[in-house]
């Protein structure tokens, strides 16, 4: 591969690993900070995408309508779109948290579980909403037209940087305030943390919900740099699973574990593509799945030797605290 | 609408022998098993493998069995296969979840790492055999029986209950008069006090998990046999099992057992308002109204 080529590779790579960090830093709120344990993130990861591409595209008109089917098309501009996709998503991890959150912790698995697989269906299935399974296409890009579109990459995966070290920024403030350690202590032990007069499901609540927020922007960004999203791409394994090996690879609890984890993981992810090339022909079109096996024993090693992941967490809780 | 309560019946024993092991493996070990819908999968599969492959190796023929759609293959494809995957979640519980008991990792983890599990045994499925749909004998006919009502009905869904409600009339006398399934209640009810009594509580956890990966085995023959064999299948039994055993009280076998005939039968006759691929998402919304309305259950009295 010549030089140009290898470089627009590894933008393109870069551009999916940012994505996927927003994910994990989104998670890592949930998990990481509070101990929720959302096993939906592919439903935010959907709902976020469809949020932002109905706000940014315009309703189709014309014998193009005849063919497309959306219920509402805005044509706002992709911020528009990001912000929106965050509403949506706070508002169904809202939903989300009424029944679970004063349950045992597993109930809150079950139910996102349950939302993603919902969400997914209900694409698919109500062409009238979003065109049903061959999903929405055209979506506008940011900063379109500043270069050319060959290289456009280079501007998006600067968008997406921005973004995600926007995110990483507002979190790491979150969690070293008050809020944050009120969000610690429930997670190491809700009887105490409830016992200091602490209101355990209002802090798991705006934890929840601030976490899907997040994820609501990765679903954005993720559908701007495709342009093309349909109901098949959020899978549980793409959508939910590769990004909690990402976390607890990277080390929860910990923000830049989380970044670094999206990272690497997705590193090995495509890396192991070009391994799978080696394969003989037979085996070559179940390659993924070799690689997801990979993926999924990974994950139980890191479970039993090194649940804190590469970076474990930060002990220092404020700014005002010594090293 | 008494036919698709029929169906409803027939497809509820299978969600009940799935939600029987997950209550069980809840109630004794204490987490949430992401995989037990993938061991009903396995389940349906190792016994393709058996009837396909393997006794056709061995030289069995296949032939007819009375007016059913499976030959006599799979008369002893059934026992092997409940025996092999019983086998498969003892060994996951061996080289897993044994060593987090003894980090003494939280609930949550032990949950996370049987997620890992499901998707490990979906990929070793897919790699094998594929994501195409198969059946144990393709090009069969199914023809089905007139009953009353109107009722149109298949000899192979029949034999469906009758195996289903014949398993767990099998566990509830394991349960109720042997000493390892007393010890089993025993530790399902308090485990501290168990071992205080001198059970030996890992011995325990090891025939919990055969017991529940042989019965999930069994709903995934009889789906397979009843529907066909998919990857996701298991997956996509999740939602009705877990809503299947909180609707009947985690921990409680016989409200397992009601739960997946409530939630089989809202599941079949959705199909009449609703468009049958949402069969998931009716699950998933009684379990919403349970957790808001009555998150212990219908048996549940006491704090969970």
């Amino acid at each position: 591969m010549e030089l140009g080529g290898f470089i627009a590779y590894l933008v393109s790579l870069a551009i999916m690993a940012s994505i996927y960090a927003v994910f994990c830093l989104g998670l890592n709120i949930q998990w990481g900070y509070t101990g929720l344990f959302n096993i939906g993130i592919a439903g935010f990861f959907c709902v976020g995408a469809y949020t932002s591409a109905m706000l940014t595209t315009p309703k189709p008109t014309g014998i193009y309508a005849q063919y497309v089917n959306q219920i509402f098309g805005l044509n706002l501009p992709f911020v528009v779109g990001l912000l929106g996709a965050a509403a949506v998503c706070g508002i169904i991890g809202f939903l989300i948290g009424i029944p679970t959150l004063k349950l045992r912790e597993d109930y809150l698995a079950i139910a996102t579980l349950g939302i993603a697989e919902t969400f997914r269906l209900i694409f698919n299935n109500e062409h009238w909403l979003a065109n049903g399974p061959r999903g929405l296409m055209g979506l506008p890009q940011p900063l379109q037209g500043i270069v050319s579109a060959k290289h456009y990459n280079y501007i998006y995966l600067i968008v997406v940087v921005i973004i995600m070290l926007f995110i990483y920024l507002l979190i790491e403030r979150a969690i070293r305030s008050p809020w944050g350690r009120v969000l610690r202590a429930i997670r190491e032990d809700e009887i105490s943390a409830s016992m200091s007069g602490k209101d355990i499901f209002h802090f798991k609540m705006q934890s929840l919900i601030f976490g899907s927020m997040v994820m609501g922007v990765g679903g954005a960004l993720y559908a701007h740099y495709t342009k093309s999203i349909s109901p098949d791409v959020f899978t549980p394994l793409y959508g939910t699973f590769i990004i909690w090996v990402m976390l607890m690879a990277g080390g929860s609890g910990n923000n830049k574990g989380a970044i670094l984890g999206a990272y690497v993981i997705w590193g090995i992810w495509i890396g192991t593509s070009f391994m799978t090339d080696l394969l003989p022909y037979t085996l070559k079109a179940r390659a993924p799945y070799i690689r997801f096996l990979l993926i999924g024993i990974l994950l139980e090693i890191i479970l039993i030797y090194r649940p804190q992941g590469m970076l474990g967490e930060e002990k220092r809780v404020s700014k005002l605290l010594e090293e | 609408m008494p036919e698709l309560i029929t169906y409803g019946i027939v497809l509820g024993s299978i969600i009940a022998l799935g939600a029987i092991g997950l209550t069980l493996v809840y109630g004794i070990i204490r987490f949430a098993n992401f995989a037990h819908g993938d061991l009903m999968s396995a389940g349906a599969y190792v016994a393709l493998f058996v009837v396909t492959d393997f006794l056709a190796w061995v030289g069995i023929p296949d032939t007819n069995f009375g007016p059913f759609s499976f030959g006599w293959r799979m008369l002893i494809a059934f026992p092997i296969s409940m025996v092999a995957v019983a086998c498969v979640a003892i060994i996951f519980d061996r080289i897993l979840y044994r060593k987090l008991r003894s980090k003494g990792s939280g609930a949550v983890i032990f949950a996370m790492s049987s997620l890992g599990a499901a998707f490990i045994l979906r990929m070793v499925i897919l790699i094998v055999w594929g994501a195409d749909s198969l059946f144990y004998r393709p090009g069969m006919l199914r023809p089905a029986m007139d009953l009353p009502l109107g009722i149109k009905i298949r000899p192979d869904q029949v034999l469906i209950v009758i195996i289903a409600f014949s398993l767990i009339i099998f566990l509830h006398l394991f349960l109720q008069s042997t000493k390892m399934g007393k010890a089993m209640r025993a530790t399902a009810d308090n485990m501290q006090l168990a071992l205080v009594s001198g059970i030996d509580t890992e011995r325990i956890i090891i025939w919990t998990w055969g017991i529940g990966g042989a019965l999930a085995a069994a709903g995934g023959i009889l789906y397979g046999i009843d529907v066909q064999l998919q990857p996701s299948m298991g997956w996509n039994f999740l939602i009705p099992l877990f809503a299947a055993a909180i609707l009947g009280t985690i921990g409680n076998i016989y409200g397992a057992l009601l739960g997946g005939l409530i939630i089989g039968v809202a599941q079949q006759v959705s199909t009449a308002f609703l468009m049958p691929t949402y069969k998931p998402a009716v699950a998933f919304i009684i379990m919403i109204i349970i957790l808001l309305v009555r998150p212990r259950g219908i048996f549940g009295g006491k704090s969970a």
